[in-house]
Parts: structure tokens; sequence; C-alpha cells
């Protein structure tokens, strides 16, 4: 294989699986500081050991989010020089500034969280949590600032054989981020949420710590419903966003070959035929599409067929279409996923409002736990369908994922470095689920015990060395 | 005054002065994990002692590359493509390592524990060894083509010089972290790891007077700024003299600074002797990479400057606060978070 394809493979596998643990931490972030307010305001210690059960997940997650972001920041560089060549003058300022305004923010009060407890005032320690969560979120605003350049360049001038900023403003304000932002954000929440009432509802079957976990459950399943039915909304403002700038993606993703009629119906299944360029047994909502293009039922949408002429009018010659089955299944399955999720939290909610989480349906509870994979699988396919419906290029319209590549590296040394990073990554995977699973058997008052006295060398052999 | 191109230059140079300071004895600490800690509960002492900082520390790099990215976009890519493998090491070891602080602790087993031990170490070890290897190419030169295309085989890499430059910086980073280590902890870890620091003064002075040797013969550094720097190399043998001097008398406050103040002016002699080229092409001075034209436009470099003077007061700020929340010394009779 070439450098072009093993770096691909390896941005994406790194990045998928870096994008495992980044929308926990965003979202479990958020829990633990609404938990750590509760207790700051009610004084009652159960909320504080919710912060602190919750926090023990959302450590580990976070110290696995942060290790491989490390290496999201270096591949720029490592494997697409020549693309960090080209929109480093753009592409680079939002990770300095995700760099100096987020990171340092997090590193540092993430650690006045864990150790602080008796350290500092309670208010201060409350403080600390938010600025954790101000800071993920502000890191998910500049890198997805950056994102929205790929997608929809703007706020630069090509000079000297480069893209060159001219206006931070319309990066800031870019179309493409206002529609991202929030669903990428509140998708973060809602997985958080998910995770939580996911956990708490297995040991909500267990009838273990019940109190604890059906407070948990309930604080989570408000968070969750409220960011599941934002994510929706915002993704149906995202999609309006794509056919005005991305029409091809958004063609790829229905499998739409030729200018669909008017009004236009939404394909929920299809058998597509990338080679003979058509789609055949598919199965179609009426007025949907063209009511999700432009929120009116009609509308027509424009066909691969169309915008590949148009393309290669505009780019020259060339095979403008991305892989069409990924995109186009990527986005049933996000949708799916979030549809399922937004179905679970109505439940939820029910159950809640009619009092009835004290005694609540086994199956609901099985289906809740099952849940917390739904957010997961929205995430990843729905960055599939983003950035795969994005080829070929790396920058729209401006550079392609071939011109991106660093020269000067050869396939030896990519495949030696996806090896490498794959192995590292599958390992930190397997111990990260191991550690979730025992912090969770252990359950909310146990968690003291990890350093058992009896298991304390200082005991046996240690004590000579501080007397 | 400074124009943007030199005021970014100063910055990145700050930046990574910043992160050898500190994540320099974190290093240090994490290698003592192995070297001077006798026993779990001493691993752990030292493991809390470092805990509240070391992520922040490491943040330090991480804003370098992205001020490298921002700035100068061709260094950066030159750079990280050109050193390909030695940054799958070092990000392997840094991953591995930022892990295993917050996994060892988490299973009641032997050979768990040992296995992220090792981690830690492995981790401590090699990146800065691989920094200090790169950073040291950097001024000897390196094959760059015309194109700003970094073609370096191994012994360009690895050489005699940068492998001197390697060790001296692990060896640094151990002495600055026993000396962070006299400041956190108490009784007979902090006497030991004093005694550590002054066994380790003659070889390192021995490794760091190599270094200058060959830097003086090997590159064009002296012959472009002799001047400032021989006052750097006087100012850091004075600052040498004087952590020997305050270890002697237990001044373990001093002395952490004196080692630091060898680290920082370690890191900026090399960037003293790039100014103002950015990367040596071995090939060509005419193929050098300098801060003007491996520059960002002048739009970007007021932009980034605009947000880096606003931000920084308040992350400065901070940092230096959280130290101060924990000054306390790390006491194996308390709670150890890890």
């Amino acid at each position: 294989m070439d450098t072009v394809m093993l770096s691909r493979i390896q941005f994406a596998s790194t990045t998928i699986f870096h994008y495992f643990f980044v929308p926990v931490s965003i979202g479990l972030a958020l829990l633990i500081a609404i938990m750590e307010t509760m207790y700051v305001r009610k004084g009652n210690d159960e909320y504080k050991r919710m912060a602190q059960f919750w926090g023990k997940l959302f450590l580990i997650n976070f110290a696995v989010g942060v290790v491989t972001g490390i290496l999201q920041e270096f591949q720029f560089g490592m494997n697409w020089s020549d693309y960090s060549r080209f929109v480093g003058d753009v592409f680079g300022a939002p990770l300095a500034i995700e760099a100096l305004l987020a990171f340092f923010l997090e590193s540092t009060f993430i650690g006045i969280w864990i150790f602080g407890w008796d350290k500092v005032s309670k208010r201060v320690h409350l403080l600390s949590i938010w600025l954790v969560a101000l800071g993920t979120m502000l890191s998910a605003f500049w890198i997805l600032l950056a994102n929205s350049f790929m997608q929809h360049p703007v706020g630069f001038a090509v000079n000297n054989g480069r893209a060159e900023m001219n206006d931070i403003w319309a990066l800031v304000t870019n179309g493409q981020l206002l529609v991202e932002f929030p669903h990428t954000v509140l998708a973060a929440y809602a997985t958080g949420a998910f995770l939580v009432t996911g956990i708490s509802a297995y040991k909500l079957l267990k009838k273990q710590d019940v109190s604890f976990f059906r407070k948990s459950f309930e604080i989570a399943a408000i968070v969750g419903i409220i960011s599941s039915f934002g994510v929706a909304i915002a993704g149906h403002a995202q999609a309006q966003y794509l056919v005005e700038t991305q029409p091809m993606k958004m063609a790829a993703s229905e499998g739409l070959w030729d200018d669909s009629g008017d009004p236009a119906g939404w394909t929920v299944i299809a058998k597509i035929d990338p080679d003979n360029k058509i789609s055949t047994h598919e199965v179609k909502i009426p007025y949907m599409l063209s009511f999700l293009s432009y929120s009116k039922f009609s509308g027509s949408v424009k066909g691969m067929n169309t915008l590949q002429a148009e393309y290669e009018q505009a780019y020259g010659p060339g095979d403008y279409i991305p892989p069409v089955r990924t995109t186009f299944w990527s986005f049933r399955i996000m949708v799916a996923a979030g549809s399922l999720m937004i179905v679970l939290g109505v439940y939820a909610i029910y159950l809640m409002w009619r009092k009835k989480m004290e005694r609540p349906n086994t199956w609901f509870m099985r289906f809740m736990f099952w849940g917390l994979l739904l957010p997961p699988i929205a995430n990843t396919s729905g960055w599939i369908m983003t950035e795969m419906g994005r080829q070929p290029w790396t920058v729209f319209g401006l550079m392609t994922t071939e011109d991106s590549v660093s020269p000067n590296i050869t396939s030896g040394q990519v495949l030696f470095s996806v090896i490498s990073f794959t192995a590292i990554y599958a390992i930190l995977g397997l111990v990260l689920v191991g550690l979730f699973i025992k912090v969770i058997k252990k359950g909310p008052y146990a968690m003291d015990n990890d350093h058992g006295e009896s298991h304390d060398p200082y005991n046996k052999e240690g004590s000579h060395a501080f007397s | 005054m400074l124009s943007l191109n030199e005021l970014w230059f100063v910055l990145i140079a700050v930046l990574f002065v910043g992160f050898f300071f500190l994540e320099g004895f974190d290093f240090g600490v994490g290698m003592e994990t192995q070297i001077l800690a006798k026993n779990d509960t001493e691993r752990r002492v030292l493991i809390n002692s470092i805990g509240p900082f070391w992520d922040a520390n490491e943040v330090w790099l991480i804003t370098g590359a992205g001020a490298m990215f921002a700035a100068f976009p061709h260094w950066y890519a030159t750079l990280f493509s050109g050193f390909y493998i030695p940054f799958v090491f070092a990000l392997l070891a840094l991953i591995a390592r930022g892990v295993a602080f917050e996994f060892r602790g988490k299973r009641d087993s032997l050979a768990w524990q040992k296995t992220w031990d090792v981690c830690i170490f492995l981790g401590s070890f090699l990146p800065p060894f691989l920094l200090a290897v790169v950073f040291a190419s950097f001024i000897k030169g390196l094959p760059i083509d015309g194109d700003m295309q970094m073609y370096a085989g191994f012994f360009d890499i690895v050489n005699v010089y940068t492998v001197v430059a390697g060790i001296t910086v692990v060896l640094l980073c151990l002495v600055h972290g026993l000396m962070f280590t006299t400041l956190r902890t108490v009784g007979d870890l902090q006497e030991r790891a004093r005694k550590m620091a002054q066994k380790l003064l003659f070889p390192l002075a021995a490794l760091l007077l190599a270094f200058v040797v060959m830097t003086y013969y090997m590159t064009d550094v002296f012959e472009q700024r002799g001047a400032l720097l021989l006052v750097i190399v006087i100012l850091g043998i004075a600052a040498y003299v004087l952590s020997g001097y305050f270890m002697s008398k237990k001044r373990d406050g001093l002395a952490f600074g004196m080692t630091g103040a060898v680290m920082a002016l370690s890191v900026v002699s090399i960037f003293v002797g790039l100014f103002p080229r950015v990367m040596i092409s071995s090939l060509d001075q005419a193929f050098n990479l300098t801060i003007t034209n491996a520059a960002s436009g002048h739009y970007s470099l007021k932009v980034m400057t605009i947000v880096a003077l606003s931000l920084l007061p308040f992350v400065l700020g901070y940092q230096i606060w959280s130290y101060f929340v924990f000054h306390k010394r790390v006491h194996e009779k308390e709670h150890l978070e890890y």
C-alpha cells in the first residue's frame, strides 16, 4: 500500500479511537459538575459520592483521551506535511489556541479536582470541575473550527502557493461551525448521559446501591433527553447547510445518482451499485428529503452525476464522488441510533414523571443498559459520513487527500507506525474496559480501598524508611 | 522592537524552555520510581508528588508544537515528517506513561503494577532523550532539500553528538527531578534524593562540558553567536556550581532553581544558536528554514499574538496558583491518590 492509503488508515483508526473517549469526557465532566453543584447546594454526601464515583470513570477515560490526543496533533506534521504547509497559516492557529485556551485549563484544574478535595474550599473545588467542563467544551470549539475550515473553507486567500488567513472572524462565524459545534457538543453530552444511565440501569437491575444509582439515572436521563433532542435539531440544521455547501456529500449520503424529483423522498434503505452508478430496491419516505434539505415539503436535490459534471467544470477532470456506500450507510446508522436514543430518553422521562422509577420494567432497564452503546455508534458513524463524504478533498475545493501526504516518508515507516499505534490502542481499549467493569462492580462505596492497608507494602517492608 | 516573526520565535523558545523546566522534573521523578524508590509506597509517594502537575506540564509541549504549526508551518511540517520514526517512539512512550499514572494503582496485582512501572520509566526516559536528539540535530544540520523536505538517514539523526545530547538531557532531568523530590517529600526519601543528585553532579558536568566542546567543533553556532553563547555558557557554569553548593547546604529550593536554570539555559542556547534559522540544511545554506521563509503570513501572526498575549497572564496565573495549592510535602501517611 502507498503512504497515502496507510496514512489515511492511521488517521482514521487513531481518530475514531480517540473519539470514543472525547465525548465521554465532555459529557461526564458536565454531569459531574452538576452532581457536585447539588452536593455544594444541598450538602447531601450522596451527591459528593456521585461526583467521586463517576469521577473515577471520568479520570480513567480522560487519561486515554488525553494521551491519544497528543498523537492527533503530531500526525498532521508527521503524515500530512504538505497539507500542513498548505493550510498551516489558517489551520495551525485554532490548534495553538486550543492548547493555550483549553488544554492548560483542563489539565491544571483536573489536577486541582483530583488532588484538592481537602486542600481547597468546597466552592473552589466545585469551580475547578466547572472549569474542566468549560475547558473540554472550548477544546471542542477550536478543533471543530479547524475541521469546519476543511469542510467549508472561509476567511482565507491563496497567496504564495498556500492558503493564508485574512479574516479570523469569518473562521469563528463559519456557518459550518455554527451547525457542527452544537451538533457535536450536544452529542457528547448525550454520550456521557447515556453512559451514566446505562451503568445505573445495570446497577438498578442488580438492586445495588439503589438510591445512589436512581439519583444518578435521573440526573443523566434529564441531560440525555435534552441533548438528544438538541442533537436532532442541530443535525437538521447541519443537513440543510450541507445541501448548500457540500451537495456531493448530501447526494452520496442519499445514494442519489440523478437529480431527485420535486418533492423529494428520503431513502430509508437501498442497494447501491457504485460501479454502474445506480441505486435499486429503494424504500422511500415521501417529502422527507425535501424537508431534510430545505425545511419545507418541496424542492429537488441534485444528484451525484449532475454534481460530478459541475465539479469537473470547476476543478478540472477527476473523480469527485466519495465512497457512496460508506457515506450512505453511516448516515443511516447515525440517524437510527439517534432516534433510538430519543425513544429511550422519552420513556425514561415518562417513568420518572409518573414516579414509576421505584420499580421500572426489567426489559426497559436492559434496553437502557445496552443504550450506552448508542451514542458511540452514532458519533462514529457521523464522523465517518462527514469525513468520507468529503473525499477526495482534505480541504473542500482546495486540496486533495492525495496532495496532502508527506512526500518524504516511506510506506515502511507508516506501516510501522500504523501497527504500533494500533497495538498500543488495542491494549489501552481492553485495559480501559476492564478497569471500567472493575470500578463499576466495586460500586460507589468501596472506592477508597484500591490501596487497602493490608496490601500496602509499607506495612511489611518499608517501616524503616520513614523512622 | 521585535518583529512578529522574531516574537514568535521567542515565544516558541519560551514554551520549550517551560516544557523542559517543568516536565523535565516530572520526567526525572518518573525515572526515580525505578532508581531511587525502594518499595511500592515510595514509588507512590513519588508519583503523587507530581500527580497534580505532570499533565499540565506536558501541555507546554503540545502548545509549543501548536505554536510552531501556527507561526511557522514549514518548520512544523519539515520537523515532524523528517523525524517520523523518533516521534513514533516518543509518542508511544508518552501514551504509555500518561495512562500508567492513572492505571497502575487500579488493581492489586504485582504484575499489573510492575508492567505500568516499566511504562512510567520508559515513558519518562525516552521522550527527553529523543527530544534532545532532535534538538541537537537542529543545530548540527540536517539533509533538507530546496523544497524544505528533509530526507534523513539513521546516522543523520543518531550520531555521537546527538546521543551525547540525549544522555545529557536525560541525566539533567534526573538531577532536576531529584531536587524536586527533595522539595516534595520528607525523611529518608528526601535525604536519598539529595545524595543521589550530589553523586550525579560530576558525571553530568562532564557530559555538559563534552556537549559544549563538541558543539564548538561540530556546529557553526559559535561562529554565528559566539559572544552571546559564551555568556550563556558562563551563566550555566555558575548556575551549575551554585546548584552543587546549595545541595550541600540543603537549601533544596535554591538548588532546584539552579538545576532548572541549567536546563533552561541549555534549551536557550539551542535557540540562540539557531536564530534566525529554525532548521539548518546540511546540504546548502540556501535551503535553511528561517523565521521568514518558514513563517505564516503577517495577518495570522498578528491574530495569534493578540490571542497569546491576552491569554498568557491567565494561564501562568492559575498554573502558579496550582503549585501554591499543592506546596505541602507528600507524606506516606496521608491519602495517596495514585
